[in-house]
């Protein structure tokens, strides 16, 4: 079993800056991450040599720079599947199992999107908002294909951009939240220049395509895959023709590790201190997971994750103005990104809620907590293991406190069964 | 760009660019990553390996999350 002073979870910028200040602070450092090369979602598939077209890129080149120049050691294509003994963490890729011995932890688990469901929203060619973004970071040509944006938060814009400047049409973008949540949180980026630019830059690239607030996705429809969308603003109806529709309700943080690990959650996020130690000794955590705030604020809290864990606290305080401000914008983010209780309405009684096992609102309707719902229906028993429609039901029917267990992740059965290793003297 | 590396999809010879996702390549050759348990076709939903809705067999191997892999030249992919 490998022996490390600190394992990172998640190499987006988060794990990246803390896994990069620790190293350099001589610490034996291994950074997990179960993507095919690091940068996690807002620098996916950035390459050192060519990031620097992109928006952010400059800082993605720095940071594999500085990671680099360190021993840390990196490990991708794997994930984090158990805690199977005290200070030992299991991760699996393909079938093949380890464990890795830890003193501390660092996780920057990152988020996903929110997704709600509407009639027609398990159609091909429906996908998430960051998730037409990952595809054709991923290759997926959109040249020509008609993409309607709809759901909430700053992605959409960020989305549609992105997807213009590589020649799709961008049929609309729609945002949920009214004019008015997002007039007030307008001064909060009068704060944060760099953003205020970022964002004025993506409504230029996005001029030719409708940009509604207060609008939103009643259902997507097509033979076989997605056709056209019907949007309302709650007055009435209005149909737009598309390939693809990218729908996504801002973003909710992957939870199942720090769950597992017993972290301390309120508000749907992990509590830590000023320091990003969670209610866990020798757990740390960053980024998305404690509040969606983005790049800067993963950025700050990793480095202070990675500082703390290196005994140099007094650096770590230096940045705690900057972590201060970035976790009062992603408070005011979610405020001003809340969900419209109309959304609780799309889902019509032979909507599918659970795309794995294909449960119905319908039957879930009836159930009282979420517990129920799995025994009565299999709602969260398939392969994502409530990823999607957990977050869904807990809007939908206010069910919380999703509990985690092993495997965080689909594994055979035997990755868990698999004896933990003795444990052996961390060699120097 | 260049579509360079070649795969099957389902018995169909195609070629996709170089370092294209096997779920890129899937929803640009309009094929299903994989049916549902009540026979309902589905593609990508979230991209970032997370929702499973992309899972196909590839080189064999049932359940990959395909929007986590990468196209290599010869692979084999077939809808579950």
């Amino acid at each position: 079993m490998s022996g490390f002073d600190v394992v990172v979870v998640g190499a987006g910028p988060g794990g990246m800056a803390a896994a990069t200040v620790a190293a350099e602070a001589g610490l034996r450092v291994c950074l997990l991450d179960d993507n095919a090369s690091p940068g996690g979602q807002i620098w996916r598939s950035f390459q050192p040599g060519s990031a620097s077209k992109y928006p952010h890129g400059k800082g993605f080149i720095a940071w594999s720079a500085r990671l680099e120049r360190t021993s840390c050691q990196v490990l991708q294509g794997w994930q984090a599947i158990d805690h199977p003994a005290p200070g030992v963490l299991r991760i699996e890729r393909d079938g093949e199992v380890r464990d890795l011995r830890f003193e501390r932890l660092i996780l920057a688990t990152g988020a996903r999107e929110r997704f709600l469901p509407f009639p027609g929203w398990t159609l091909p060619g429906a996908m998430g908002v960051g998730g037409v973004q990952a595809l054709v970071k991923g290759g997926l040509d959109p040249r020509g294909k008609r993409v309607v944006l709809a759901g909430s938060g700053p992605l959409l814009l960020a989305v549609g951009a992105a997807l213009a400047g590589k020649g799709a049409v961008v049929a609309g973008i729609y945002e949920q939240a009214p004019l008015l949540s997002l007039a007030a949180f307008a001064p909060t980026l009068l704060g944060h220049p760099g953003k205020l630019a970022e964002g004025a830059r993506y409504r230029v690239a996005t001029l030719r395509a409708p940009y509604r607030t207060g609008s939103w996705v009643v259902r997507a429809e097509g033979r076989g895959r997605v056709e056209r969308v019907t949007l309302t603003d709650g007055r009435r109806q209005w149909t737009v023709d598309c390939d693809w529709l990218g729908c996504g309700f801002h973003l909710a943080p992957n939870l199942e590790l720090p769950r597992l690990l017993g972290c301390r959650t309120v508000d749907g996020y992990v509590a830590v201190d000023g320091f990003q130690q969670s209610s866990v000794a020798g757990i740390a955590c960053v980024g998305e997971l404690t509040g969606i705030g983005g790049l800067e604020k993963a950025l700050v809290e990793g480095q202070i994750a990675g500082l703390t864990a290196a005994g140099r606290e007094a650096e770590a305080l230096r940045l705690a103005p900057q972590q201060r401000r970035q976790q009062r914008f992603a408070q005011r983010l979610d405020r001003a990104f809340a969900l419209r209780p109309e959304l609780r309405a799309l889902a019509q009684a032979d909507t599918l809620v659970c795309r794995c096992e294909d449960v119905p609102h319908a039957e879930l309707a009836p159930c009282t907590s979420w517990r129920q719902a799995k025994l009565h229906t299999r709602c969260g028993m398939g392969a994502c293991q409530g990823r999607v429609c957990g977050a869904a039901t807990e809007f939908l029917f206010g069910w919380e406190n999703r509990p985690s267990r092993p495997p965080v992740f689909p594994a055979a059965v035997s990755a868990l069964s698999t004896e933990v290793e003795a444990p052996q003297a961390v060699d120097r | 760009m260049n579509d360079s590396c070649p795969i099957t999809l389902n018995g169909r010879a195609l070629r996709v660019p170089a370092g294209a996702t096997v779920a890129a390549a899937m929803v640009m050759a309009n094929e299903p990553c994989r049916f549902s348990v009540t026979g309902q076709p589905r593609g990508p939903l979230c991209g970032m390996g997370i929702c499973m809705e992309c899972r196909a067999t590839v080189d064999g191997v049932p359940h990959r999350r395909t929007c986590q892999v990468v196209c290599a030249p010869g692979m084999e992919v077939v809808t579950e």
